[in-house]
């Protein structure tokens, strides 16, 4: 038997995330580029704190526009769009999210993917931590003339799950699903959201022992640069069986490598935590520089932006209502600054990872503000050593490929010299 | 001292970072407590129930180097919330016992968790404003928000707030918001009784000191810019938007007005005509604040205002204020303001109405370009509008 032949018989999953992603995701996009066609309704929201399983009852079509602008930085096109939300007096400061967003829509609205966007029938601002999606959602109100529905999430401010936070939230729910009927022409129907609930929580349940899957050593998958692109369907599919089906298949391929023991990379010498959203337009460049010193990204913050369920919550059938509101509130852009402090502390910890790693974004200040103050944290009372570069997540004028790189490598050489010291 | 001298003295008092009237107040008050106040609106009230001293905190106006503060908070950040954190690591907020800071932006929001962690013998708050204000259970939340502050403060002070002494101050804070209000009736009016820099300077001073002893400063002021007799001057009216956070310097807003413009309404120091009414005196005093902010209050760039619109109330300023155009002047960084402004000018751009934009920092030092540009303005709406 020959060596391909074998590897053949070893390796029957590698891929089959990604191929089946590839699938799911290009199945969402026809869905949206035809819904005006065949009358279903649109609603946009965002990814943090977002509600799907209560849309998904009335059927809504759903745009996650965060979603769209982290494509078009995967597929370099976020440059010229964040430009032409600029020519219309968008200041070269604020979110690139945002001026990708609009630059698109000016462009004429065709996604990342080439499918023509529909225009939204709902608005509904799932503010969730982030004050900029209030800002973003209100431009969009503006330029599509539609009426902003907020849903007020408030701030995590300590570890504690209020009774009175969760009570407002489940309240906008339930007033909000008249103008739902309203829109659709479907009633609400409480069966049906306790079934699409139940698929969360399945799809959520294998999603985690992905995420814990990288306390084996080495790791069977890198938690940041292959988590998110694993998360997509969790964060855009959620409540819809091929989600849970999704997990199902894809854990087959992270159940293969640990079988076998084999990483993302050749050779894991250095585990990290990542904290911030990734540099999406050089995405490939950033993790080479990483790889090149033996690097695996064991937990991180940004897999947690649209939902954190690590540590025990879980969607509920049983109190459908009320565990969205849980986790719109527990999700990691709703958490205060200590508290995120203090998780990826703890991460460094379960994970048993040598570094954290904070990549700090212009664009983003929910995200970056304190992140300094973070690494000081870290390397002053905890004793982590702790680097922090910055660029941005979607604008490729801030990404300095020359001094990012002599950063990490000052870093990881550091890293290197003093475990050889120590040894 | 002429009223005249006294904007001088108030002048000095607003950019001492030392905080010399916060001092003199602990040193008169020794077991009294001080509570810092971010902007944009407050619930100043409550902390003067407590019989505290609430104090704005507006960031050190360009008065101190950012040095320390560089190394907890990134370059590309708004300078008020640098140059804050900077005189806390400087200690010239040590007299501060509690912080409150507003769900206004992520920087502010994210500046609390900085400061919880660095400064964990003052208690901080993160206060979170209802964005849905269409629903009826937001009144709800606010109010339990309000109540969760009053027991913050009695835990800090050691003693019960009763519903008595929150109505009492409303009814101070009332006869403040209504001087303020005086005040900028005056300067809409006849600009050239009393400036937008003179203006700024007497009420921003109030947020430095009791409100029992501003309220006769108001009183006072009021009735000396009514005996100035000063001849009127040719202006173009215009209304300033985007400095509702960060504080324009000085110069700045003197730049604007000898450059020809008579600001008839602006956001600056927007906590004292936050409200549109008064805030009821009677009934239970949360729920008399809960429904204020919910009904009665303006429109601002670091709040939801849906199911009203921003844009119309915008517009109807504009008309009411009967002015010739619109300053947007935003502080670098702001998300709130700049990123509202491509939508304000759109609405100004459809309605033929002339407007200027440009960004400004507290510490900045050197005006002529923004002369330059407010020159030109004028000029282009003197001749040619």
């Amino acid at each position: 038997m020959d060596q391909h032949h074998t590897d053949e018989q070893k390796f029957r999953f590698q891929g089959t995330g990604r191929d089946l992603q590839k699938k799911l995701l290009t199945g969402w996009y026809d869905r949206l580029e035809s819904a005006a066609d065949d009358g279903r309704k649109v609603a946009y929201l965002f990814v943090p704190g977002n509600v799907a399983e209560f849309l998904r009852v009335f059927d809504f079509e759903l745009v996650f526009p965060e979603v769209n602008a982290l494509q078009c930085g995967v597929r370099k096109i976020s440059g010229d769009l964040i430009l032409k939300a600029e020519d219309i007096g968008y200041s070269p400061d604020v979110c690139g999210y945002v001026k990708n967003d609009i630059g698109m829509m000016l462009a004429g609205n065709t996604g990342p993917s080439g499918h023509k966007l529909p225009k939204p029938d709902l608005l509904l601002c799932t503010y969730c931590g982030c004050t900029t999606f209030i800002k973003w959602f209100e431009a969009l109100a503006h330029f599509y003339d539609v009426p902003l529905v907020m849903l007020d999430v408030p701030y995590m401010r300590s570890g504690e799950l209020g009774k009175d936070d969760r009570d407002y939230i489940t309240a906008q729910l339930k007033e909000l699903i008249p103008l739902c009927e309203k829109i659709t022409g479907k009633k609400f129907d409480h069966d049906k959201l306790k079934t699409i609930v139940g698929h969360s929580r399945e799809a959520e349940e294998i999603w985690v022992q992905m995420l814990h899957a990288a306390k084996h050593r080495p790791s069977p998958f890198d938690a940041y640069f292959e988590a998110v692109f694993f998360m997509a369907p969790i964060y855009v599919l959620r409540g819809l069986p091929e989600c849970t089906g999704y997990y199902r298949e894809a854990m087959k391929e992270i159940d293969e490598r640990i079988e076998h023991g084999v990483g993302p990379i050749p050779e894991e010498k250095v585990r990290v935590v990542i904290e911030g959203p990734p540099p999406w337009p050089h995405f490939r460049a950033f993790w080479e520089m990483l790889k090149k010193w033996g690097v695996c990204s064991v937990a991180s913050s940004y897999s947690k932006v649209g939902g954190f369920w690590d540590h025990g919550f879980r969607h509920d059938p049983d109190r459908p209502l009320e565990s969205i509101a849980e986790y719109c509130l527990t999700c990691y852009t709703n958490l205060s600054l200590p508290m995120r402090t203090d998780l990826l502390r703890k991460y460094a910890e379960e994970y048993s990872a040598d570094a954290i790693l904070i990549h700090s974004v212009k664009s983003c200040r929910s995200f970056s503000v304190g992140q300094a103050d973070m690494r000081d944290q870290f390397t002053r009372v905890w004793d982590i050593p702790t680097l922090l570069v910055e660029s941005d997540l979607a604008d490729p004028r801030y990404f300095q490929a020359a001094q990012l790189r002599n950063r990490i490598d000052a870093f990881f050489e550091s890293l290197e010299h003093k475990r050889l010291v120590q040894a | 001292m002429t009223f005249e001298e006294q904007l001088e003295e108030y002048q000095r008092i607003i950019g001492d970072v030392s905080f010399p009237t916060v001092k003199k107040w602990k040193e008169a008050h020794p077991a009294g407590k001080v509570v810092g106040m971010f902007p944009v609106y407050t619930p100043y009230e409550l902390a003067h129930a407590a019989g505290m001293l609430p104090v704005g905190l507006y960031g050190a106006g360009g008065m101190v180097e950012i040095d320390h503060a560089d190394s907890r908070i990134q370059s590309f950040v708004c300078s008020i919330a640098r140059s804050t954190l900077e005189l806390g690591l400087r200690e010239l907020t040590k007299d501060f016992d509690v912080l409150w800071f507003t769900s206004i932006c992520d920087v502010a929001r994210n500046l609390s968790g900085v400061w919880e962690t660095n400064f964990p013998k003052q208690a901080v708050r993160y206060i979170h404003y209802p964005q849905n204000m269409g629903s009826p259970a937001a009144r709800t939340h606010y109010r339990a928000e309000l109540r969760e502050l009053v027991t913050m403060l009695e835990d800090a002070g050691g003693r019960k707030i009763t519903d008595d002494a929150i109505r009492k101050s409303i009814a101070l804070y009332n006869e403040q918001r209504r001087l303020c209000a005086e005040v900028y009736e005056i300067k809409r009016n006849a600009p050239w009784i009393l400036s937008t820099y003179e203006a700024y300077v007497l009420i921003r001073v109030g947020t430095l000191m009791p409100v029992e002893d501003h309220i006769p400063i108001l009183r006072s002021a009021i009735a000396s810019i009514g005996e100035r007799k000063r001849p009127p001057r040719d202006f173009v009216r215009v209304i300033l938007e985007g400095s509702f956070c960060e504080q324009p310097p000085l110069e700045l807003l003197k730049v604007l007005e000898e450059s020809g413009c008579a600001i008839a309404d602006d956001d600056l120091l927007l906590h004292t005509r936050w409200f549109t009414g008064e805030v009821p005196e009677d009934g239970d005093p949360l729920g008399a604040l809960a429904s204020a902010y919910i009904d009665t209050t303006r429109y601002s760039s670091v709040r939801h205002y849906g199911p009203r619109s921003r844009k119309a109330e915008f517009l109807k300023k504009i008309r009411e204020q009967n002015v010739d155009g619109v300053i947007f002047a935003a502080p670098k960084f702001c998300e709130p303001a700049l990123l509202d402004y491509v939508l304000f000018k759109d609405e100004l751009e459809k309605a033929g109405i002339a407007y200027l934009g440009f960004e400004y920092e507290e510490k900045m030092g050197v005006f002529e370009s923004i002369r330059t540009q407010a020159e030109t303005f004028v000029e282009s709406v003197m001749f040619f509008s």
